[in-house]
């Protein structure tokens, strides 16, 4: 694993712990066609307020790395700290807030009771349930809509209600996974000017699955790029790139830069034909 | 309404069917009492005679239809003649062990979905509960709660229960465990416990099954009630009607007690389906 910091910014000196660290981790499923290497000595820090994407071709563990952060699968070696706990305990503490893929909302509770489900489950008090609905929902463009049902919203809205909902319990980390993989371009494009905007806001920090390039280099002040077979890091981009992007960034030299790097690391970890 | 037409077809030739094999079926009778008159009977004779017999082999539709009003409208409903006063007996006995069915089923249901030893042990038991002939465990129910002291309602609902259970634990393991793999995740992110889960994502989504499990316990339920109902001796209920009926060979009363119990059935069935209806809209998972 190379991880070179030649676009690295203006360097984070005394840094304070990391959010989430990583360190030699392994992970092998046992499958009906014998073992497979999902992860392989993976390490990586991320920083309080990092916004870090994961990109990889299918297969490259991104989404099974991701997992591992959220307690949800279990490395058969080395060790992943969340908040300076193990990462059960942080899922236990309700350390993060976590994005699928789909919107997955209940199609029998209204946009507002969606979001109110993780609050109804960790025992919030009515009126604060109340409040911090109103509150995520304006935070995602959705204020008003509170009444309305899953079918009613398009995918897009449904996505961002889905992000409100992540974000009612207010947990420190946002983890998404592919959570604009299913939009088309256009929304998507709109959905991740809202989402740079909603992290310059909130402060959290982000770790985000996706496969699209442009998307990882326009929302990420890393950029954590991944091969399959086994599925490992093949490279860290620290993102020069300012904080404040406006979409047009994307037609600066930088960017295509920093893309061209990644695309880069994405040939060199293809090491089979295909 | 362009749905009545079919419908009516069919009815008519239903009914159409149904006077022709009476009209087959009757005919022997009639013409062993002509021999035996010594008289000689035209066609038409036969035919009118086969639709109005005492005791036909097959009673004819119109039959059926007089006596049902008669024992539905006509008679007053406190009468032990009285098909809506036999029918009431047996739809008590179906709903209470419609209920109980259905609460064991459910809580069946939730263990296995819960528990690993009841999910390995308890389906093996429920399926071959099935296959005993409801008919030759009812007089074993009824003398084994009889024994005890249990009569009347109880022992009937408990048979009704016997039948209803499975397919309402059937039914809600496989609606319990709808739910996929990233709704539980989500769940699992939130730390929520197996309560929580079961309330707030497993059972909502297990509703569309709950319903389609609901109207065949409903059907089961009334059937082991009917069954109940024919070892106590018959004394009241549309399983007593059917069983007299046949005793002493008054068939126009057997199929007007049959035709009512097909009617309950529906009916309920029915109102299941109107139940499923509204809650699935409500619910927003109308298909």
């Amino acid at each position: 694993m190379k991880q070179e910091k030649i676009l690295c910014s203006d360097g984070a000196a005394d840094a304070p712990a990391p959010v989430i660290a990583a360190r030699g981790l392994d992970l092998t499923f046992q499958t009906g066609d014998g073992p497979v290497q999902a992860l392989k000595d993976v390490n990586l820090e991320i920083e309080k307020g990092d916004f870090v994407s994961f990109i990889g071709p299918s297969g490259c563990g991104k989404t099974t790395f991701l997992r591992v952060i959220a307690g949800l699968e279990h490395p058969t070696g080395g060790a992943v700290s969340v908040n300076g706990m193990t990462s059960d305990e942080a899922r236990r503490s309700r350390a993060y807030g976590y994005v699928f893929q789909a919107a997955g909302l209940y199609p029998w509770r209204s946009i507002a009771g969606n979001v109110r489900l993780p609050l109804e489950i960790m025992g919030f008090s009515r009126a604060e349930q109340q409040e911090r609905v109103e509150k995520v929902l304006q935070l995602v463009d959705l204020a008003g809509f509170g009444k309305k049902f899953p079918w009613q919203l398009s995918g897009g809205m449904q996505q961002r209600a889905s992000i409100a909902r992540a974000l009612a319990f207010d947990a420190d980390i946002l983890l998404m996974d592919e959570p604009f993989g299913a939009l088309d371009e256009i929304v998507r494009d709109h959905l991740n000017e809202q989402l740079l905007a909603l992290w310059a806001r909130t402060g959290k920090t982000i770790g985000f699955v996706t496969h699209s390039i442009p998307e990882a280099v326009y929302l990420s002040t890393k950029i954590v790029v991944m091969s399959p077979r086994p599925g490992r890091i093949t490279d860290v981009i620290e993102s020069p790139l300012p904080r404040e992007r406006p979409l047009d960034i994307r037609d600066t030299p930088e960017f295509l830069e920093v893309a061209h790097r990644v695309r880069q690391g994405l040939r060199a970890g293809h090491a089979y034909d295909d | 309404m362009k749905g009545v037409l079919p419908i009516v077809t069919i009815v008519a030739a239903i009914l159409a069917l149904w006077y022709a094999a009476a009209v087959g079926m009757n005919a022997a009778w009639t013409r062993d009492q002509a021999v035996r008159a010594g008289v000689e009977l035209s066609l038409a004779e036969v035919v009118a005679d086969t639709l109005h017999q005492e005791r036909p082999k097959l009673p004819a539709p119109h039959q059926v239809a007089a006596e049902l009003w008669d024992t539905t409208v006509a008679k007053k409903i406190t009468s032990k003649r009285s098909l809506v006063y036999h029918a009431g007996i047996t739809l008590s006995a179906t709903l209470l062990g419609f209920a109980i069915g259905t609460a064991a089923g459910i809580a069946l249901a939730i263990g296995i979905v819960h528990n690993r030893a009841m999910d390995m042990s308890v389906m093996p038991w429920a399926i071959a509960s099935q296959t005993i002939p409801i008919l030759a465990i009812a007089p074993m129910i009824i003398v084994v709660l009889n024994s005890v002291g249990v009569q009347g309602l109880l022992p009937k609902a408990f048979i009704s229960a016997y039948l209803s259970f499975f397919p309402v634990v059937v039914g809600m393991v496989k609606g319990l465990r709808s739910p996929d793999a990233m709704q539980l995740d989500l769940l699992k992110t939130y730390n929520a416990s197996s309560v929580q889960t079961l309330w707030k994502l497993r059972w909502p989504s297990s509703m569309p099954y709950l319903f389609a499990s609901l109207k065949v316990g409903m059907a089961a339920s009334l059937v082991g009630a009917i069954v109940g109902e024919l070892p106590t001796g018959a004394v009241r209920g549309l399983g007593a009607r059917l069983l007299a009926g046949s005793y002493y060979g008054q068939t126009v009363q057997i199929w007007s007690a049959l035709i009512g119990a097909a009617v309950l059935a529906a009916a309920l069935v029915g109102l299941i389906g109107l139940a499923q209806r509204i809650t699935l809209r409500r619910m927003g998972m109308a298909r």
